[in-house]
């Protein structure tokens, strides 16, 4: 039986070219992952403080025998981001694309599509597999049964389901980070990289409900899906998603590494991971079909 | 463009809607199948198949064209019944099919060559290579643009695109860039994609506590009324919530979208279509906001001034607070 992989999803959060240079060299150095992705999706504007420290970042992960994904930006707006766009789609390396702005430009050539693009069902998925669709990372709302399904009917392509972070939920046109320090998004003072895993944002009960992360709205509770392996292998589903935190994602990575492997059972991994300093409590609802705030861990 | 006349594109959630949106001026109507296939999925609304042709006919008799929304994503191993639904829009002989999802668009292209596709808000298509993707791959010939762009944008845009586009100028407000938004099922497990359901009114509760009241959504407060003050209805992103030491309606405040001042400048900016949001409103409704959208498009075609258009659409607020949205850059 194959073994089931796991890739580091992009980074959504404003981290500082120190702080993305620090997190991918440990990753590079320690990580039991075969897959890393790599660049902006949420902002635009974010893109002249990171790009300059990618190559090196690349180069680091490449060397360290990990495979390097592009990520591309999930609701590209102005001139220069669509550019950036193509600019990452003529690349060698394996691109992920979030937007359907990068898809005449990758067409032909292998992608990933990430959890922003609207893959729903075997139709869709085959019309993408077509053009060059290899990895399909599905929207957060669809369950395990579903994205199973799809990957039954769709064997040409590998299926990976977001098993862990933050659960990306929304994007806007708008910057709640800019709005609710009073600022507009064309003078945003990259205030969003004061939080580095996203905002938390209560209900007036005070129940942790959301976070947001400049233009993203994200869940405020953690996805911690911890499947047995049979699970994910029974299903044709063959990679797990990881999204960066600024918890240990050194530790989170193992201890997937180990439920993958067989070694450590999901009650052990998800003991392991609550004792992370994570940003919200533990769920994995969506991936039992059901709301995603639910922590369904005994299905 | 520029120089043909705007088309006025209004809602009908029902056979009803249908003949008052057509009575009270609409070029077109958009509605729905009763069933997950379309973005507004109500109890009491929408359309059966023998509905969607008498209402087609009747819209037809009237000079009215019927856009049918087969909007939402359809489930896997259950795409049959989202083909179905477009199969049947093309016998009732509907004007054009507003999908989102590949699999319906894919499915008309090759099926219903005779009928336009329109690519739905739900589709998120924003940018000249996005709309091109789905002109080339599917031959759409309109996209309804997502409602984040602001007028300077949409002029860009349509100066490089070959398809036509619709704006909504009037009605709920979505701050999320829609289609790809997953707040209600997050908090409910219902979802726009999914169930064509946002923020589904079985998860609504009303709980009268001590000095207040609390609107909540699966749970989740949503916002809270003090004796007397008019309770809303608990859509997640015009919630009041709590985030770095403030309380606010962090993502948008409870209020409707209203560009009717900017009806000029959208055709200005090479709009073909304006596009009422409500689906789920009734006839009274549709008939006086279709009246007076008809009156201001009208004026605006014939030249009239902005004063002349704020005249006619004064009124159209029903007291509540109105935005003209993604439109005025500082909405950002």
């Amino acid at each position: 039986m194959p073994g089931i992989a796991l890739t580091l999803g992009p980074v959504f959060f404003h981290w500082s070219p120190e702080l993305l240079s620090d997190f991918y060299r440990r990753i590079a150095d320690e990580a039991p992952i075969d897959r890393v992705h790599v660049g902006e999706v949420v902002c635009g504007k974010r893109m002249p403080f990171s790009d300059p420290v990618w190559p090196e970042i690349i180069e680091r992960l490449e060397r360290a025998g990990k495979e390097v994904v592009l990520s591309t930006l999930a609701a590209p707006a102005t001139v220069r981001e669509r550019r950036s766009i193509e600019d990452l789609c003529a690349d060698e390396r394996l691109v992920e694309i979030n937007d359907v702005t990068a898809l005449r430009p990758r067409s032909g050539r292998p992608f990933v599509t990430g959890p922003f693009l609207n893959v729903y069902n075997e139709i869709s998925a085959q019309f993408l597999i077509q053009r060059g669709a290899r990895t399909i990372c599905p929207p957060v709302e669809l369950s395990l049964a579903a994205i199973g399904d799809m990957a039954r009917a769709c064997p040409e392509a590998e299926f990976e389901i977001f098993a862990f972070g933050r659960l990306p939920l929304a994007l806007s046109g708008r910057c709640y980070h800019a709005r609710i320090h009073g600022l507009h998004k064309d003078s945003c003072q990259f205030i969003c990289e004061r939080d580095p895993d996203g905002l938390a944002v209560d209900t007036l009960d005070d129940q942790q409900f959301l976070a947001i992360n400049g233009v993203q709205t994200l869940s405020n509770q953690v996805q911690a899906f911890c499947p047995v392996p049979a699970d994910l292998t029974s299903r044709g589903v063959q990679r797990i998603r990881l999204s960066p935190h600024t918890c240990d994602m050194v530790e989170v990575a193992k201890t997937y590494k180990a439920l993958v492997d067989g070694k450590e059972d999901p009650k052990a991994a998800r003991f392991v991971l609550s004792c992370l300093d994570l940003p919200g409590t533990l769920v994995e609802g969506y991936a039992h079909a059901k709301p995603g705030w639910q922590a369904t861990a005994s299905v | 463009m520029t120089n043909a006349r705007m088309e006025l594109v209004c809602p009908a959630g029902t056979p009803a809607t249908l003949r008052a949106a057509v009575q009270a001026g609409a070029d077109a109507v958009y509605c729905g199948f009763r069933d997950e296939t379309n973005a507004r999925n109500f109890p009491g609304l929408n359309f059966s198949g023998e509905e969607l042709a008498e209402g087609v006919r009747f819209a037809h008799d009237h000079g009215s064209k019927v856009l049918v929304a087969i909007n939402t994503f359809a489930r896997v191993n259950d795409v049959d019944l989202w083909k179905r639904a477009a199969d049947t829009a093309a016998e009732c002989g509907a004007n054009a099919i507003i999908a989102a999802d590949i699999a319906v668009l894919d499915h008309v292209a090759k099926n219903h060559k005779q009928i336009r596709l329109h690519l739905s808000v739900q589709a998120a298509a924003a940018t000249p290579e996005a709309i091109g993707f789905y002109a080339n791959s599917f031959g759409v010939r309109r996209v309804v643009l997502p409602r984040v762009l602001s007028i300077q944008e949409i002029a860009a845009l349509n100066r490089a695109i070959d398809v036509e586009t619709e704006a909504f100028v009037f009605g709920g407000l979505c701050v999320m860039i829609e289609g790809r938004c997953y707040l209600s099922s997050y908090a409910t497990g219902k979802s726009p994609n999914l169930n064509g359901v946002c923020s589904p009114p079985e998860m609504v509760s009303y709980d009268d506590e001590a000095t207040s009241t609390a609107a909540r959504l699966s749970g989740f407060t949503i916002d809270r009324y003090e004796p007397g003050e008019p309770v809303g209805y608990p859509t997640l992103c015009k919630g009041k919530f709590k985030a770095g030491g403030k309380t606010s309606y962090l993502f948008e405040d409870p209020v409707s979208l209203n560009a009717g001042g900017m009806i000029a400048g959208l055709k200005a900016a090479g709009v073909t279509a304006l596009k009422i949001e409500g689906r789920q409103r009734g006839k009274g409704y549709v008939t006086e906001v279709v009246r007076a959208f008809r009156k201001a498009v009208d004026a605006v075609e014939e030249g009239g001034d902005a004063i002349e258009i704020d005249r006619i659409l004064a009124g159209q607020s029903e007291g509540a607070r109105q935005t003209a949205g993604a439109y005025s850059k500082k909405w950002r």
